[in-house]
């Protein structure tokens, strides 16, 4: 979230609330909506490091509020980011642990953690579906986000059928 | 009396022989599907999907056991009676799409309704629905070398459902699809099942498996799990945002 904030506020300076709105405005609704709370959190943080300021901007009725702006550190921290590849998927899988220490442990037998957690991806992927069918054609980001997790959903099951073959 | 299942194998076995070696490919199957039931047939490569719906079809003979299709025994058949069985009651999709090559597209998608006695109108507004539901509709008098894969794979699946069969049968029905032209598909499948079909299809996308009520797994040519798809174990959500944290 540092750095989509740190993205966002290079175009304008803006306060925490519409900062907000831009992410979901942006990422619609197949991204998790991040709370307010969270984004103050985020902002004080990156104002410690120095990548940001604020300034207090004065309000008729109501307490200032605080507007951010990039510093030029801020800005370097950015197109660090931007020109740095993206660290691919890790396989560090809880599941994968579960599947080879289980048995040898006798905590559970591998065929049925197998089946278990088919039945589980599987009714992942048709929350997802129905996502899909529910979101509007239009709204292309959240749609490719949702591509996305099927298509790592899949993934995940091509690799438990591979387990499921040449585990002994 | 409840009717009986539209499918029920009794201790179903395929074996080949490859160069005298016999090969087990399907091992004791026992699998029951009632009307209007759909079920996805998962497991990895070689572990008998195929051959198990191919046996159902009367395309591959089994070596031992009892196929029952909508009553009757079937697995005793001679080859006429399967094909004329087929023509009647089952819908078959192939990996590899089978489409007879001197006929345009709409003439291979009413071709199986008009087999069965249907009237030239009915197959022709069928025909018609099927190929609009698949994005296909401007292609009704091409010829299917003009086809691109996933067209022609879409037609097949157009052809089988023609007939409204008592039985559908597919083996990797999107196998050739972009993820548009799968979600096409997935819709129809969705809408005919909605409307009553009974569906076995063998498939490792994911997508198409999660719209099953039942998923059978297989593995060295034996079922290793049969259940329904529930639903997902944890608190229910609005969005995807949970979605695509968890799988971030």
């Amino acid at each position: 979230m540092r750095l989509s904030l740190l993205a966002l506020l290079a175009k304008e300076p803006a306060h925490g609330y519409e900062l907000k709105q831009a992410l979901e405005q942006i990422f619609g609704r197949a991204y998790p909506s991040p709370n307010i709370g969270q984004i103050y959190v985020t902002l004080g943080r990156l104002e410690k490091d120095g990548l940001v300021k604020a300034v207090d901007v004065e309000q008729s009725n109501r307490p200032n509020k605080k507007v951010y702006y990039l510093t030029a550190k801020g800005r370097e921290a950015l197109d660090a980011w931007a020109d740095e590849p993206t660290e691919g998927p890790r396989v560090r899988d809880e599941f994968f642990m579960k599947l080879v220490l289980a048995p040898m442990t006798g905590v559970a037998d591998r065929t049925a953690l197998i089946n278990r957690q088919r039945r589980h991806y599987l009714a992942l992927m048709r929350d997802l579906n129905e996502l899909a069918e529910r979101t509007d054609r239009g709204d292309r980001v959240a749609l490719l986000l949702i591509e996305g997790a099927m298509l790592h959903l899949q993934a995940d099951l091509d690799w438990l059928e591979r387990c499921q073959e040449d585990l002994p | 009396m409840s009717p009986p299942p539209i499918v029920n194998t009794v201790n179903l076995v395929r074996i080949y022989q490859d160069g005298g070696v016999p090969v087990p490919a399907v091992r004791g199957v026992d699998l029951k599907v009632e009307a209007g039931e759909f079920v996805a047939i998962m497991g990895p490569s070689g572990s008998g999907k195929s051959t198990l719906v191919h046996m159902l079809g009367g395309l591959d003979a089994r070596t031992s056991g009892e196929i029952w299709l909508d009553g009757s025994r079937v697995d005793t058949l001679s080859e006429s009676a399967w094909a004329l069985l087929r023509r009647r009651k089952i819908g078959f999709v192939f990996q590899f799409f089978n489409l007879v090559a001197n006929m345009t597209v709409a003439d291979n998608v009413e071709l199986p309704a008009l087999l069965a006695g249907a009237s030239p109108r009915e197959a022709r507004e069928r025909r018609e629905y099927l190929l609009g539901e698949l994005g296909l509709a401007d292609r009704a008098d091409a010829a299917p070398a003009q086809l691109a894969g996933g067209e022609q794979q879409r037609v097949a699946l157009a052809r089988a459902l023609a007939n409204r069969p008592s039985l559908l049968l597919a083996d990797e029905p999107t196998g050739n699809l972009d993820s548009r032209n799968t979600r096409d598909v997935l819709r129809l499948l969705g809408e005919v099942h909605r409307d009553g079909q009974t569906i076995i299809l063998v498939t490792h996308d994911a997508r198409v498996a999660s719209l099953a009520d039942r998923v059978v797994s297989l593995l060295d040519g034996q079922i290793v799990d049969d259940g329904a798809v529930g639903p997902v174990r944890r608190r229910p959500r609005a969005s995807a945002g949970d979605v695509v944290e968890l799988r971030s």
